[in-house]
């Protein structure tokens, strides 16, 4: 059983990874941002369940709440963005160029 | 008690401070800085009396503790006697014989402890600095000699500062003088402390180097600034013996600079015979010209080109006799390398004949009343050097201690009737002073009938001693020839002294205006001074006219009794009759024979004129043999213009060449580092670095686009990378 839910984890967080990358919307790149957090709490409930401790579900709870908090100030960056520049594309958000 | 005989090392510190103070100080003072050179030398001279007064009772007590062993020991025997009665019962014959014997011991104690008693000198040193393991030291060293001199520096010192006082009044350079005199008796205490042969050897320069000051003391006249540097350098030829002797000595005696040491090891057969004998030799170059001995004696009469004060205490009193004090001083070194007491005819005794006799012929000619005296000091340190050469130790040093009192005295007072006519020319310029000058008369008649050697005057007991040894030691009749050259010197002191008399003080005043009697600041030194002419030589009366209580003073407090002074084959001439008798009435024929010729006008007066030989040997006096020719122009002519020729040589060739060829050199250098190094190497360097930065800057500037997504895509990259190492390689 422990391999089939790693795969799944590994493969979220794939898709989460690639969606970071390559997505230009970026209320997208947050969503994907929350796959990979996800795929991380799948291996940890995962190996709690198999070592029968409870610390993986505690700190995928964790995880959870600060991925909450997380979404909340990433979404507030996007809407202050939005207003700035009537457009969520990641491309034109170049400011940090060196 | 003894606090201050243990503390003497101050006593040359204290001018050597006021010589500063008044450099710095003196002008702003109200007398110019003489109060502080007379408070420190008069608070020296106190100092100085309070080391002799402990330094008798030192002696003194070193002679009863060895008398009182030398008690212990009858006692002891007396103990033994007591018991000896029980034994022979048993041993009747043996008893007699061992009493016998007993008594035969107890005698010969008796009479050693009645010639020597050793006095420990008293020491006292610092380490200075250290090198290659060697400690070089400072300090003191306090033997009867050392105190001795103590006591002539600083009372000498003490009235030549008076005296200047008045002597040298109003001279532009009046505190610089006094300054200079502090300097000179600071370093001449610390030549007489001097422990080691180092601190001897830097003494010794300090005090060559103030008399060069104070010779130049009136420098903007060019003679007196040559007769400085005359002065100066030809003391330098003998210091490199001074220098070399010195170094000889510390390699020979095993490498020490230590004056007793040296002296014991010499004696007691430590140091090679061979090494001994080059360093006595080399030392004996030192004091030639320190005290001005023939062949080195030049620069002395020239020295009194100084103002008249400095040739009373510089180049009569003290200095000149550094030579002298350095040959006692160092005496186990000569006795053992010139075989002194062996009845050898050596070096150190040839110099001082030739010297004696040389100074005293040259002393007829002059007709500068210092140069006679110059003269005369150079024959006078003669008959020290003689008398040391002999092996009459306490005679020269006697002589000396003698010598300084009545020759200050004659110094001062030529200066008196200098000052008083003002000029040093017998002939032109004075005559007749007697009248206008009583105090310089008389206290120069007494130091002169002193010098002559007149019953009972001072330098009668000194020279008695000094021929007394010369015809006495080294075994009968060897050294008879240096009893000759002290009698016939004798008879040469007495008449050319009667001769300055006589141009001095009798007949017509040939000078100008009215001459007048010098100030209570000349006089009362003048005084002084002769009444010590007339006593000094009391202190070592011998034993034959005196009690035993005040017989031979000098010889028991001042002489060095220790395991450094030579004991073996050191005897002390006894006192003669004859010799006395022969010595005063050689003086009295000097006296009469000047008296005829210059009073009375007998004798073949315009020999010199007429007759060949005659004008011959005048010739060679007024032209002082030569010996200034030979060097100024013989040796220093001839090798002037080669040397100077050779050096220009060099100057241009060489030293030029090499200046020349290394601004070449530097030029080309210069012109390779611009073009290769610096243009090549150095800029090309920094252009390469600032291309590479600007290049990697561009590649960099690549990977910062600002976009989140890349570098997303790079750290997710990296991670990928650092993931699937850590699977294969961990």
């Amino acid at each position: 059983m422990l391999n089939q839910f790693l795969l799944l984890g590994a493969v979220l967080f794939c898709i989460g990874v690639y969606g970071v990358i390559a997505r230009k919307n970026t209320v997208l790149v947050l969503m994907s941002i929350e796959l990979i957090l996800n795929a991380v709490n799948i291996n940890l409930l995962a190996f709690g369940a198999a070592r029968g401790d409870v610390t993986g579900a505690v700190f995928a709870l964790f995880i959870i709440a600060v991925a909450a908090a997380e979404v909340g100030v990433g979404l507030a960056m996007v809407l202050i963005i939005y207003r700035n520049r009537a457009s969520v594309d990641l491309d034109e958000v170049d400011s940090m160029k060196g | 008690m003894a606090t201050v005989l243990e503390n003497a090392w101050i006593i040359p510190l204290i001018p050597a401070a006021s010589f500063f103070l008044i450099l710095f100080f003196g002008k702003r003072l109200p007398r110019k800085g003489s109060e502080l050179g007379i408070a420190a030398v008069g608070l020296a001279f106190v100092l100085a009396l309070v080391v002799n007064v402990q330094w008798f009772d030192h002696v003194d007590d070193a002679e009863h503790q060895s008398e009182s062993e030398e008690h212990a020991a009858l006692v002891d025997d007396g103990g033994w006697f007591a018991e000896a009665p029980n034994t022979a019962v048993a041993y009747g014959p043996d008893e007699s014989a061992a009493v016998a014997q007993d008594e035969g011991e107890g005698e010969h104690g008796e009479e050693a402890a009645g010639t020597h008693f050793e006095v420990e000198p008293i020491e006292k040193s610092w380490t200075w600095f250290q090198n290659g393991g060697v400690d070089i030291d400072v300090g003191m060293l306090l033997d009867g000699p050392a105190v001795m001199m103590l006591f002539v520096v600083t009372l000498v010192s003490l009235l030549v500062h008076v005296y200047s006082t008045d002597y040298v009044a109003g001279d532009r350079r009046y505190t610089h003088f006094f300054a200079f005199l502090s300097l000179f008796t600071a370093s001449m205490l610390g030549l007489i402390m001097a422990p080691t042969t180092l601190q001897l050897i830097v003494s010794w320069e300090l005090v060559g180097l103030c008399s060069f000051v104070l010779i130049g003391h009136w420098w903007e006249e060019k003679a007196n600034s040559d007769a400085a540097l005359k002065a100066f350098i030809t003391n330098r030829v003998g210091d490199v013996g001074l220098i070399v002797g010195v170094v000889t000595l510390f390699w020979a005696a095993g490498g020490t600079f230590d004056i007793l040491e040296i002296n014991s090891l010499a004696l007691s057969g430590g140091i090679n015979q061979t090494a001994l004998l080059v360093a006595s030799c080399c030392l004996v170059a030192a004091v030639m010209s320190k005290s001005g001995q023939f062949i080195l004696h030049t620069w002395l009469p020239d020295a009194m080109a100084g103002p008249t004060p400095v040739s009373a205490l510089i180049h009569a009193a003290t200095m000149v006799v550094a030579g002298i004090y350095m040959v006692g001083r160092m005496y186990g070194v000569f006795f053992q390398g010139l075989n002194i007491g062996t009845s050898s005819v050596n070096l150190l005794a040839v110099v001082g004949g030739v010297t004696v006799l040389g100074g005293a012929g040259l002393a007829f000619v002059q007709d500068d009343i210092k140069k006679v005296l110059a003269y005369s000091t150079v024959s006078q340190l003669g008959y020290m050097v003689m008398a040391l050469g002999i092996g009459a130790w306490t005679a020269a040093f006697f002589h000396l201690f003698t010598h300084a009192f009545f020759k200050a005295c004659l110094f001062l007072g030529s200066g008196s009737v200098s000052h008083a006519v003002h000029s040093f020319d017998m002939r032109k310029d004075m005559g007749g002073l007697r009248k206008w000058m009583p105090h310089t008369y008389r206290t120069f008649i007494i130091a002169t009938a002193a010098l002559i050697g007149i019953f009972p005057f001072a330098g009668f007991w000194s020279k008695d001693e000094i021929l007394a040894g010369a015809s006495q030691l080294g075994g009968e009749g060897n050294y008879t020839a240096f009893m000759i050259v002290g009698i016939v010197g004798a008879v040469m002191t007495a008449a050319y002294m009667t001769r300055v008399i006589y141009l001095t003080f009798f007949g017509e005043f040939r000078g100008h205006g009215q001459p007048h009697e010098s100030g209570p600041r000349i006089t009362v030194p003048l005084w002084i001074l002769a009444v010590l002419g007339v006593t000094a030589g009391f202190v070592n009366i011998p034993s034959a006219l005196a009690p035993g209580t005040v017989e031979l003073r000098f010889e028991h407090f001042y002489e060095p009794k220790g395991a450094y002074f030579p004991v073996e084959n050191f005897t002390h001439p006894e006192f003669s009759l004859g010799i006395a008798l022969g010595a005063t009435l050689i003086g009295v024929v000097g006296i009469s024979a000047a008296y005829l010729w210059f009073w009375r006008g007998l004798g073949p007066h315009g020999v010199t004129q007429r007759n060949r030989v005659a004008h011959a040997g005048y010739t060679t006096l007024v032209n002082k043999y030569y010996f200034d020719h030979l060097y100024t122009d013989i040796i220093t002519g001839t090798v002037k213009g080669p040397v100077a020729r050779a050096v220009y040589w060099v100057n241009q060739n060489v030293i030029d060449g090499v200046v020349d060829g290394a601004g070449r050199l530097s030029t080309a250098l210069g012109r390779f580092v611009y073009d290769r190094i610096d243009q090549q190497v150095v800029d090309g360097a920094i252009n390469s670095s600032a291309t590479a930065a600007n290049n990697s800057g561009q590649v960099f500037r690549q990977l910062t686009s600002g976009k989140v997504q890349q570098y997303g895509a790079l750290l997710f990259g990296a991670a990928a990378v650092f993931a699937g190492a850590i699977i294969l390689f961990v």
